[in-house]
């Protein structure tokens, strides 16, 4: 296998587990601050690429539907926040999953009631169409280093803010203690609102950003919720720095084991019957990687005890 | 003592006429089809294509009732048992996906239930497995992909790279394809059913220097697919069976699959009356062009009817000959069943092109092989 090769599948590693991370960053800090486990962060995500999709066929501009995604998922983020999650930090997490699934079942179907149930379509923007040429044989598509891109500014954004910020001091001793920072008049309940519109915001931005891709159907998040479930369980609950380490392990894994498993099969069994097993033991490649983080480190790479 | 008899004996009657009375009434069809998820476009085709051909026949012989089956087969198991068991279905049809029918058929074929399939012809169900109750109006799974091999040595490729998803479909259009392909394959990648994001096949693609891509990606597959490797800067020909080339996806991928040939039982443009009166009938009740899938429904909706000209399913064994006999126009031409209750007919290769209005579409150019038969039917023993 080439070298080229093997570096445009890293960069294909590296764009999904930026992409898991807009994605799982908001449910890990959510479950990290608040205690609670968010079923409907999927839901979020798929609310940002049908905003986008809307206003980038409205107005014929990619950046507005991506600022329109953003702006939906926090809305919508913190008038769930407000409705209905509020109630449920005092509650065990079988009430919260329960509450939070049936927010699935109202955002989907809500959806599908607004925009019916065949997929939306949407065109790569043309200053982001074709692709980069490296040099030396490697090139790889516009618009796939461009999630790269934005992705790692987020991650910086993120550290910054949480490292540097009176937010972000908020939001870390919100963590370690929350009866403790009400008590010293932090307005708790703004801090909730505020973390988790950021949160649903990241998610609806990167339902946009891949939903150029691929397509934006009602249910497109689910199966990305579970991945983020898998990286911030890898990662370590409530950490940012484990979410990003978790999402680059995620991405890797995933690409590297569609891509290396078939042919490393292949050398010592037929061709026939090795490529089907090797195919299916690719999609089980990241949970037998959380199946082992869990195993070695129980609370995941970066999870303190609690 | 009179009165007493006569009384039993129209009581008699009206227990004998009551089954009658049943099977004069409208027979019940069942259609389990995909209607949400990326795949909902290929449900609505088998939907509007079958109830086209009953809105055209103006009868009301058949009541049908539609399912979701969201393309999970536990959804599509339990979706059937209602229709056997409580709306009592006469005859089952609309599943696409093969490992949705391999869920459902052969359980529904056993307790007496007709399946016509109007998409989806697993190998399974072909040759060993092949059952009197189960009827295929599309084709067999091996068959469009063994025409697209026979294309391949026309066009003279060497060296192929192959794509589909990890399902028993998938699996078979491989094997279709290998069969009769005399070059070599470069790569065989099975991909997860369902898949949207190809980066890491399109750089194998890339890379391994192959002389064309073959591929089998249905629906929003298929569009996912066609859309990034139209954006990854890789210009290897594509070409494969008409799943992933169809009318459920040319609207979306755009310019970028102008003259992609692919293998087909049917195109829009084909030369009969049937075909003629079926495309202008569905543009004119759906407003878009129709796709082979609304073909095969169609077909299957005028088979049945066809069928009841002669028979009730009530009568099993009468309704059965009846299927058998294939008694109605297909759109497709020439059609036939062969021993296995799979369909002898042409298969074609086709082009897409865009036409003067703007539309992309697929038009023939060739017909590849003449009334073929189905390479598992030797193996069916009926």
């Amino acid at each position: 296998m080439s070298t080229v090769l093997i570096l445009e599948q890293a960069l294909n590693g590296l764009q999904f587990g930026v992409m898991l991370f807009m994605m799982s960053a908001g449910l890990t800090l959510v479950f990290g601050v608040m205690g609670l486990i968010n079923l409907a962060h999927g839901s979020l995500y798929m609310i940002g690429a049908f905003a986008a999709a809307v206003v980038a066929t409205w107005t014929g501009s990619f950046m507005l539907g991506l600022i329109a995604s953003l702006a939906a998922a926090a809305a919508m983020g913190a008038l769930i926040e407000l409705v209905v999650i509020r109630r449920l930090y005092d509650r065990d997490h079988l009430d919260q999953v329960l509450a939070t699934f049936a927010l699935i079942l109202i955002l989907s179907e809500g959806t599908r009631y607004t925009f019916g149930s065949l997929p939306l379509y949407l065109n790569t923007p043309g200053w982001l169409s074709g692709v980069f040429d490296f040099g030396g044989g490697l090139v790889y598509p516009k618009y796939r280093l461009a999630i790269i891109f934005v992705g790692l500014i987020i991650a910086a954004g993120l550290f910054l803010l949480i490292a540097k910020t009176r937010l972000g001091i908020r939001i870390r001793a919100g963590e370690s203690d929350r009866e403790m920072i009400a008590a010293l008049g932090v307005d708790i309940s703004k801090l909730y609102t505020i973390i988790f519109a950021l949160g649903a915001s990241l998610a609806g931005l990167a339902g946009a950003m891949v939903g150029v891709l691929e397509s934006v159907e009602v249910g497109m998040g689910e199966p990305v919720l579970i991945l983020a479930f898998v990286v911030i369980v890898i990662g370590g609950i409530g950490s940012i720095k484990g979410a990003l380490i978790g999402s680059l392990l995620v991405g890797m894994t995933d690409t590297m084991g569609r891509v290396l498993l078939p042919p490393l099969f292949s050398q010592f069994m037929p061709p026939v019957d090795a490529v089907p097993v090797a195919s299916a033991l690719a999609s089980m490649s990241i949970y037998i990687l959380m199946a082992i983080v869990l195993i070695v480190r129980p609370a995941g790479l970066f999870g303190g005890a609690k | 003592m009179k009165l007493k008899t006569l009384a039993l004996a129209a009581s008699a009657t009206l227990m004998a006429a009551g089954p009658a009375f049943a099977a004069g009434h409208a027979i019940k069809v069942g259609m389990i089809t995909t209607l949400s998820g990326s795949a909902a476009g290929l449900g609505a085709e088998i939907r509007d294509g079958f109830q086209l051909a009953l809105d055209q026949a103006g009868s009301d012989a058949i009541e049908l009732i539609v399912k979701d089956d969201a393309r999970k087969p536990d959804v599509a198991v339990s979706v059937a048992d209602e229709m056997i068991q409580s709306d009592k279905v006469d005859i089952m049809t609309g599943i696409i996906w093969s490992n949705l029918l391999l869920a459902v058929a052969p359980n529904a074929v056993r307790q007496g239930t007709f399946y016509l399939s109007p998409n989806a012809g697993p190998s399974a169900l072909a040759g060993k497995g092949c059952h009197e109750n189960y009827f295929n109006v599309s084709w067999q799974n091996d068959m469009l992909p063994e025409a697209s091999g026979e294309y391949a040595n026309t066009a003279g490729y060497k060296n192929v790279f192959l794509m589909a998803p990890n399902y028993p479909a998938g699996k078979d259009m491989v094997a279709g394809f290998q069969r009769t392909f005399k070059g070599e394959s470069a790569a065989v990648v099975f991909t997860k059913l369902g898949q949207k994001d190809y980066a890491a096949e399109i750089a194998q693609i890339r890379a391994s220097g192959a002389d064309a891509v073959y591929y089998f990606l249905p629906g929003g597959m298929g569009i996912a697919f066609g859309k990034q490797f139209a954006q990854s800067g890789v210009d290897t020909p594509r070409f494969g069976p008409v799943f992933s080339f169809d009318q459920t996806i040319l609207p979306a991928v755009g310019d970028s699959a102008i003259g992609i040939h692919n293998t087909t039982q049917w195109s829009n443009g084909l030369n009969n009356a049937a075909n003629k009166k079926f495309v202008e009938g569905y543009q004119a009740a759906y407003g878009r062009l129709p796709s082979f899938y609304a073909s095969q429904a169609y077909d299957t909706a005028n088979l049945i009817l066809g069928a009841l000209k002669t028979a009730k399913p009530a009568d099993k064994d009468a309704f059965r000959e009846a299927l058998r006999a294939a008694n109605f126009d297909s759109v497709r031409g020439d059609f036939s069943f062969g021993n296995n209750h799979h369909p002898i007919h042409d298969i074609y290769v086709q082009k897409v092109v865009k036409r003067d209005d703007g539309t992309l579409t697929n038009e023939v150019v060739a017909k590849v092989v003449d009334d073929m038969v189905d390479s598992h039917a030797a193996n069916c023993k009926m």
